[in-house]
C-alpha cells in the first residue's frame, strides 16, 4: 500500500504539468537569456582577453565611465532616441489617425507604403539614407551639437514612425465609433474630442509605439552607420568600433549598462501605465 | 375605417418636423420621402425591422447624417446646417458609449463641462441628473465596475443633464437581459413623465414600442408606414406589412364582394366562407383586399365531427364561423397557441388564454373545432 496518495495526474488543460512543456519553457528561457546573463557575468571577469573567468572586479565599469568617446556615443544614441521616439509617436499617431479616420484617394496606396520602412532590408535602407544625405540633402557638416546628428535622427524618424503608426492604428481598429459621436452630441468639437475621448484610448499604444521607437533607435547599427560621420558616433556603431579591436570586458560593462538602463525604462513606462498599456486596456480592473 | 382617437393631453406644439427627408447611400434609398412631425413632451418611438431606415432618421435628427433631399425643423428652426455639437438634442447610443477612462461623475459632467458651466452649478446638476436615475453615491466609480443597466443609467444622465430640447434613445434596451429590459421600460416612461422632455426612441422590437410609446412610427424599406398610437397601429393597421409587423395576425386574401353602409362581405378561397364585417369600408367591390384577424379575437370550440360534410347550422353562433383541425399547439402557461388548418388547407394561428388552471387540457392535438370570431374583429386592409 502506498503511505502517500500520489498527485493527481494533470487536467485535460494543464499542459505546463507534463514534461514536453516544461522542457520547452526551460529552452526558451535557456536561448532567450542564457546570451544575456553570458555577457552581464563576464562584464566582471578580472581578464584583457574576456575568454577565461580569472576573477570579479569592477574595474571595467569604472574604464567605461571615464572612457570619454564611450560616453560621448551614449549620450548621442540617447539623444537621438529621444528626439526620434518624440517625433515618430506624433508623426505616427496622427498618420494612424488619418488612415483610420478618413477616406481619400490613394488611401490604399499610403497603406501599403508606411508597411514599406518596416519591410525594406535596413542594408538597402541604409544606403538610400547615404546616398539622400550625400546627392539630395546634404547636411551640413560642422553644426553644433545636437544639430550635428540631424541626419541621423531623420533617418531614424522615417524608420521608426511606422512602427508607430501600425501599433496606433491596431489599438484604433477597438474603438467604438460612438464614443466620438458621443463626446460630440454633447458638445464637443473636433479638436476637444481628439483630445477627450480618441488620444485617451490610442494611450497605450502610444507608450507601446514610444517604447517600440526608442529601443528601435537606440540599437540601430546598420542605418546609423551609413550616416553617422566621424564626430557623430551612436554607442552600437562605437561598440562595433571596439569590437573590432577586441572583446574586452569593457564592452560588455557598457552593454550592461545599456540592458540595465532600457529594462528600467520599460518597466517605468509599464508601471506608469498600469496594467492597461500591457494588456492593450481589456485588463480585468483591480478593484472590480 | 373609424379609429378610436385617443385623447391628446395638453395642448400639442410641434417640436420636430421632417419635411420630405430622403436619404441616399449611393443608390441605396435609406429614408424614402420621409414627412413626420412630433410634438412637444411625446415619448415618440421610430420602430421597424433592421435596416428600414429608423436609425439612419434619428442620427440625421442628431447630425450625424445629413439628409439627401429635405429638410429638419427643430422648434421651427432648419437645423440642415448645424453640427451635432450645437444642436438642442442629445443622445442616448445603443452602445451607451459611456466613456471608459472617465468616472461616472466625469462622463455626466462632460457636457456641461465643454459648455463652460461653473464648477459649482456643474457639481449641482450632476448630482440632481444622477439621483434622477437613482446613481446616487456611484460619481467616484468607474464605468468597467457598473453593470449594463447602470452604464445605461450614466447614458441617460449624461444626455438628461444638458436639458436637451429633444432625448433621442438609440435601441436603449436591447443589450438588456430579459427581466431589467421590462423593468428599464417602465422606468424610462416614468422618467419621461417626470422630466417633461420629448423622447424619440428607435426600436425593432414592437413590444418596447407598444409599451413605451405615446405614438410610433412603422417604417419599412426606408419609408413611413403608419404613424398611430399603438392601440390604433395593433387594431387598426393600414396594410399588410404593419398587421404582421405589430404582433400576430392572420391574413386572409380574398374579394370585396358586398360592401354597404352598415356592413361588408369578403370572399375568401383560403377560408372558404365569406367573412362577414359589421361595418361599411372603403374600397372598390370586386378588388382584391385582404382580411387580418389577430389570433386573440379568434374563440375556438370542440366540435363533434359526425357528418362528412360540415353543415353552417351546426356552427355554434352567428357569422364568421369556419371548421378546422388543431394541426399544432404549444402550452405558454398564460395562453396556449394552437395552429388550426381549415377544411381549405390555410392555417390559422388562434390564441386562448388559460382562464382557470384545467383549460389548457380542453383541446389537444388533431381535435375537430369550430373557430369563430365577432363581425367587428376582422381589419380590411387593401394594402
Amino acid at each position: 500500500m502506498r503511505k502517500r496518495q500520489k498527485r493527481a495526474a494533470p487536467g485535460p488543460l494543464e499542459y505546463l504539468r507534463r514534461w514536453p512543456l516544461q522542457a520547452w519553457l526551460v529552452m526558451v528561457s535557456v536561448f532567450l537569456y542564457a546570451p544575456l546573463l553570458t555577457l552581464m557575468a563576464f562584464s566582471f571577469n578580472d581578464s584583457k582577453r574576456n575568454i577565461v573567468w580569472k576573477g570579479f572586479t569592477l574595474n571595467y565599469y569604472e574604464q567605461v565611465l571615464h572612457d570619454q568617446s564611450l560616453l560621448t556615443a551614449f549620450g548621442n544614441s540617447l539623444t537621438i532616441a529621444a528626439i526620434c521616439t518624440l517625433v515618430s509617436v506624433i508623426l505616427g499617431a496622427m498618420t494612424a489617425l488619418l488612415l483610420w479616420r478618413f477616406r481619400f484617394s490613394g488611401k490604399t496606396v499610403l497603406d501599403g507604403a508606411m508597411a514599406l520602412p518596416i519591410v525594406v532590408p535596413e542594408i538597402c535602407m541604409g544606403v538610400a539614407m547615404l546616398v539622400f544625405f550625400a546627392k539630395v540633402m546634404p547636411w551640413p557638416s560642422g553644426l553644433p551639437w545636437p544639430l550635428n546628428l540631424g541626419a541621423i535622427i531623420i533617418s531614424h524618424i522615417s524608420f521608426s514612425f511606422p512602427f508607430v503608426a501600425v501599433v496606433v492604428r491596431a489599438r484604433m481598429a477597438s474603438f467604438n465609433r460612438e464614443l466620438e459621436e458621443a463626446a460630440k452630441d454633447l458638445g464637443a468639437g473636433e479638436w476637444m474630442t481628439i483630445r477627450d475621448v480618441i488620444i485617451p484610448h490610442m494611450q497605450p499604444s502610444l507608450i507601446a509605439g514610444a517604447l517600440l521607437a526608442f529601443t528601435l533607435s537606440l540599437d540601430d547599427f546598420v542605418i546609423t552607420f551609413f550616416t553617422s560621420g566621424p564626430d557623430t558616433v551612436t554607442f552600437p556603431v562605437k561598440v562595433y568600433s571596439m569590437v573590432r579591436f577586441s572583446v574586452t570586458p569593457e564592452v560588455n560593462a557598457a552593454s550592461t549598462l545599456l540592458i540595465v538602463l532600457t529594462v528600467i525604462l520599460t518597466a517605468l513606462a509599464l508601471r506608469f501605465q498600469g496594467t492597461d498599456a500591457v494588456a492593450g486596456g481589456h485588463a480585468p480592473d483591480p478593484k472590480a | 375605417m373609424s379609429a378610436p382617437q385617443t385623447a391628446a393631453k395638453a395642448p400639442a406644439k410641434t417640436i420636430i418636423s421632417f419635411e420630405n427627408i430622403t436619404k441616399r447611400y449611393g443608390k441605396v434609398v435609406a429614408v424614402d420621402n420621409v414627412s413626420l412631425t412630433i410634438e412637444e413632451g411625446e415619448f415618440f418611438s421610430l420602430l421597424g425591422p433592421s435596416g428600414c431606415g429608423k436609425t439612419t432618421l434619428l442620427r440625421m435628427l442628431a447630425g450625424f447624417e445629413t439628409p439627401t433631399e429635405g429638410r429638419i425643423l427643430i422648434d421651427g428652426q432648419d437645423v440642415s446646417e448645424i453640427p451635432p455639437n450645437k444642436r438642442p438634442v442629445n443622445m442616448v447610443f445603443q452602445s451607451y458609449a459611456v466613456f471608459p477612462h472617465m468616472t461616472v461623475a466625469q462622463n455626466v459632467a462632460y457636457g456641461l463641462k465643454v459648455d463652460g458651466i461653473g464648477a459649482k452649478e456643474c457639481a449641482e446638476r450632476v448630482e440632481e441628473a444622477l439621483a434622477l436615475v437613482k446613481l446616487e453615491g456611484y460619481g467616484p466609480r468607474k464605468p468597467d465596475q457598473l453593470s449594463g443597466g447602470q452604464r445605461q443609467r450614466v447614458a441617460l444622465a449624461r444626455a438628461l443633464v444638458k436639458r436637451p430640447r429633444v432625448l433621442l434613445l438609440d435601441e436603449p434596451l436591447s443589450a438588456l437581459d430579459a427581466k431589467l429590459r421590462e423593468q428599464m421600460r417602465s422606468e424610462l416612461t416614468q422618467l419621461q413623465d417626470k422630466v417633461g422632455i420629448t423622447f424619440i426612441m428607435v426600436t425593432h422590437d414592437q413590444d418596447e414600442a407598444l409599451a413605451m410609446a405615446c405614438r410610433c412610427a412603422v417604417m419599412n424599406r426606408g419609408l413611413l408606414q403608419q404613424v398611430a398610437t399603438p392601440s390604433d397601429l395593433y387594431e387598426f393597421p393600414n396594410s399588410r406589412f404593419v398587421a404582421d409587423f405589430i404582433g400576430q395576425v392572420n391574413l386572409f386574401e380574398g374579394q370585396l364582394v358586398v360592401d354597404e353602409p352598415d356592413h361588408a362581405v369578403i370572399d375568401s378561397a383560403e377560408v372558404g366562407v365569406p367573412i362577414y364585417l359589421d361595418h361599411g369600408v372603403t374600397g372598390a367591390t370586386g378588388s382584391t383586399v385582404w382580411a387580418a384577424i389577430r389570433p386573440e379575437k379568434i374563440e375556438i370550440y370542440k366540435r363533434i365531427d359526425g357528418a362528412e360534410m360540415i353543415k353552417m347550422e351546426d356552427a355554434p353562433q352567428g357569422h364568421n364561423v369556419v371548421a378546422g383541425t388543431i394541426t399544432h399547439l404549444a402550452y405558454l402557461g398564460s395562453e396556449t397557441v394552437f395552429d388550426v388548418t381549415l377544411m381549405t388547407g390555410h392555417s390559422v394561428k388562434v390564441v386562448r388564454s388559460n382562464l382557470t388552471r384545467w383549460d389548457q387540457e380542453d383541446f389537444s392535438w388533431d381535435e375537430p373545432v369550430w373557430l369563430s370570431w365577432h363581425a367587428c374583429s376582422p381589419a380590411m386592409l387593401t394594402a
